[in-house]
């Protein structure tokens, strides 16, 4: 289900290397392609997703920018509209909030107001979720508020190779594309992932694991949580099958609809707050277009509608772990 | 820029010199925060704190600026603003339980109209302005003073405060700590101003440079603005040029960004010895006088920390406190959830 093309050559890489390499290819690929934001250049990022990037490809097409979220996007889509690829980094998706005006007066809507004539090919950067005990707003989950802005698309990977691919293929997307990155997956998983360009389209849901009595839905930082809960219902005797979004928007409904016509039971896990999630919208999908296939009701495992706790001794309440998602199993196993 | 104490201790322009008592009660928040600092550093790899952001190196510039206001002013300090927290009274058992990711760090003590730390760049700046025009309607003579970074300024907030706080001519101290860095980007790639307290004049308010490192100096100035804010002067912008000789975090490396060419210097500019020079010189203080007031702010944080760790570790349904008023039905229902998964 992953990349079309045959896997020659791989290397063993963790996700924030996988980033590196497909943001490295894409400078070598294309001249217009430029990477941008709070701390990308001398030192490679916060989480060096950007490493080695400005001393390969020089200070004009890897740069820092003065600390403005506003100003980071509103040049991009500058940069945008007149032929570059901009890249963007906004250091952690709680601070893309200055920048939301930006984002929700314009990125999302250049190419509906110019009847096409101009589009933005930009893409924008941002760690995002928790798991990692940061500070106080360094944990949001801000993705329904972009997959609720028309005209730009939300990626959220789960794996170094999806990471690659999909983000190779938002870079080559003519459209905004949001790209959020589980900060939790950064550094935790590793595997071979395939050297040189590959894409993952945008839009094509993973089946993780393969399971006939309930549909997990899940994306990001949450698939790996799902799968644990996943496995420990499997040695329960319940099948599970574990869907990766990949993408919010565009959204593989199809996916989402086949499986759960399969199983009959869906469970909807994100770490975002409760009231309005994309979880929301997932479950109203599921329940204008297959509730006859129900054999009990949709049921999210969520965060809370509180700001993401950074107290460290009660983070993980907040954060949706494999008891509760295993807990949502059972209650739709046994409604 | 403005000074009163060169690097080597001597004292300049005598009669703008703070009393003795002022002075000595300077050097003693200037020791407590460095000692806050100090500690700070052992108890992090002690796993007894948190991530927190050393700001030691800058306590002139935020010791001496926020002993400029009394109780009664607002105060909106960022993450590295610790040192002017404590100055203004913030217990160091509460800021040492922020900086444990305690929810006691947030709870601000009520004689006091100090924010918890802000995170997020610059977005305080614009309630500072709000603050202090709510105490001119009020009627008061109290201020607001709010801190940024360099880097900082460069948002849009800042810029929409000083405008804001010039147009509505609000009683307003805004403190831009130069230091130098926004972590990994030095001044000259932030901005191609050279001198950021010249901002001001771009919105019709006066704008100082003082030395950061002169703690007599960023008192004497803060004053004044403080004065003319609480006199109907309305806003000032004071730059405090500073660094920040330590890490951005504990928990960052500083050798991928800065050499050490880039820190040269500093070390001798050190804002706690420049004052001590002094008053040893003045013979405002001994060193015996000295040892018992470094022991007695030693004495004073280990009560306050054995007092932090005397505080409860937050309770799972705390994550909801404090939302709303009320909790929502929905929040309720969550308190309800979260309470059911404990018992389970
Ligand atoms: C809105 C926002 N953007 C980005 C960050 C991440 N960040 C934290 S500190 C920092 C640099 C701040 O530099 P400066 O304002 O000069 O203050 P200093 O840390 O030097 O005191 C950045 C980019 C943030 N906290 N908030």
């Amino acid at each position: 289900m992953t990349a079309a093309a045959p896997r020659t050559e791989t290397r063993t890489m963790t996700m924030v290397a996988a980033i590196n390499d497909a943001l490295d290819l894409a400078l070598a690929a294309d001249p217009t392609v430029h990477i941008f934001g709070e701390d990308v250049g001398v030192m490679g990022g916060v989480f060096r997703a950007t490493d080695g990037l400005q001393a390969r490809y020089g200070a004009e097409r890897v740069f820092d920018t003065p600390l403005a979220e506003a100003g980071i996007v509103g040049m991009g889509i500058g940069m945008g509209l007149a032929g570059l690829k901009p890249v963007a980094e906004i250091q952690f998706a709680g601070f893309l909030y200055p920048a939301l005006d930006q984002v929700l007066s314009h990125l999302g809507r250049y190419r509906h107001r110019t009847r096409s004539r101009y589009h933005l090919p930009m893409v924008v950067r941002a760690p995002y979720g928790g798991g990692v005990h940061t500070p106080e707003q360094h944990a949001d989950s801000p993705e329904a508020i972009l997959a609720h802005t028309p005209g730009v698309k939300v990626v959220i990977p789960s794996t170094p190779s999806d990471a690659k691919g999909l983000l190779l293929s938002a870079i080559n997307d003519p459209d905004p594309v949001f790209f959020f990155e589980a900060i939790k997956l950064y550094r935790s998983v590793k595997e071979d992932v395939q050297t040189g360009d590959y894409r993952i389209p945008l839009g094509k849901a993973r089946v993780v694991t393969e399971g006939n009595d309930v549909t997990v839905i899940c994306y990001g930082g949450m698939v790996e949580v799902a799968q644990k809960a996943a496995a420990a219902a499997q040695s329960a005797g319940i099948g599970v099958e574990v869907i990766d979004l990949r993408t919010l928007v565009p959204l593989d409904t199809e996916t989402i609809l086949e499986s759960v016509q399969k199983t009959g039971r869906a469970v909807v896990v994100t770490e975002a707050p409760r009231t309005g999630g994309f979880h929301s919208e997932i479950s109203a999908i599921i329940a204008e277009e297959a509730i006859e296939y129900l054999h009990a009701p949709v049921v999210r495992v969520t965060g809370f509608d509180a700001p993401y706790p950074p107290f460290t001794a009660i983070e993980d309440v907040y954060r949706p772990n494999a008891v509760r998602v295993a807990r949502a199993i059972r209650q739709v196993m046994e409604y | 820029m403005f000074q009163l104490l060169t690097p080597e201790g001597t004292a300049t322009g005598a009669a703008e010199l703070p009393d003795p008592e002022t002075r000595l009660r300077l050097y003693r928040e200037m020791r407590r925060a460095r000692h806050f600092d100090d500690r700070g550093w052992v108890l992090y790899r002690q796993g007894r704190l948190g991530v927190f952001p050393p700001f030691g190196g800058m306590e002139a510039s935020q010791c001496g600026t926020a002993a400029a206001l009394t109780a009664d002013d607002w105060l909106f300090p960022t993450y590295r603003d610790t040192g002017a927290a404590l100055t203004l009274g913030l217990p160091i058992a509460r800021a040492l339980a922020y900086w444990r990711t305690s929810p006691h760090g947030w709870a601000m003590p009520e004689n006091l109209k100090v924010l918890p730390f802000y995170i997020p760049i610059a977005t305080q700046y614009p309630h500072a302005v709000g603050a202090a025009l709510a105490e001119k309607r009020k009627g008061t003579r109290n201020v607001a003073m709010a801190y940024i970074g360099d880097g900082g300024s460069s948002e849009g907030d800042f810029h929409e405060a000083l405008n804001f706080a010039g147009a509505l001519d609000a009683p307003c101290v805004f403190i831009l700590q130069n230091n130098g860095w926004a972590i990994s980007v030095p001044t000259r790639s932030q901005t191609r101003a050279t001198n950021l307290s010249r901002r001001a004049e771009g919105y019709g308010i006066p704008g100082v440079r003082v030395d950061g490192n002169d703690v007599l100096a960023t008192y004497h100035v803060t004053r004044e603005a403080v004065e003319r804010a609480r006199n109907g002067g309305g806003p000032t912008l004071i730059e405090t040029v500073t660094y920040r000789v330590k890490p951005h975090t504990v928990a960052d490396d500083p050798s991928r960004y800065r050499t050490e060419e880039d820190n040269a210097g500093w070390d001798a500019k050190d804002p706690v010895l420049r004052l001590r020079t002094h008053l040893l010189a003045e013979g405002l203080m001994t060193e015996a006088s000295e040892a018992a007031l470094l022991k007695e702010v030693a004495d004073e944080f280990e009560a306050a920390l054995q007092e932090a760790d005397g505080y409860p570790e937050p309770t799972p349904a705390e994550i909801l406190d404090h939302v709303f008023a009320e909790p929502t039905p929905q929040l309720a229902r969550q308190r309800a959830q979260i309470l059911a998964e404990e018992n389970a």
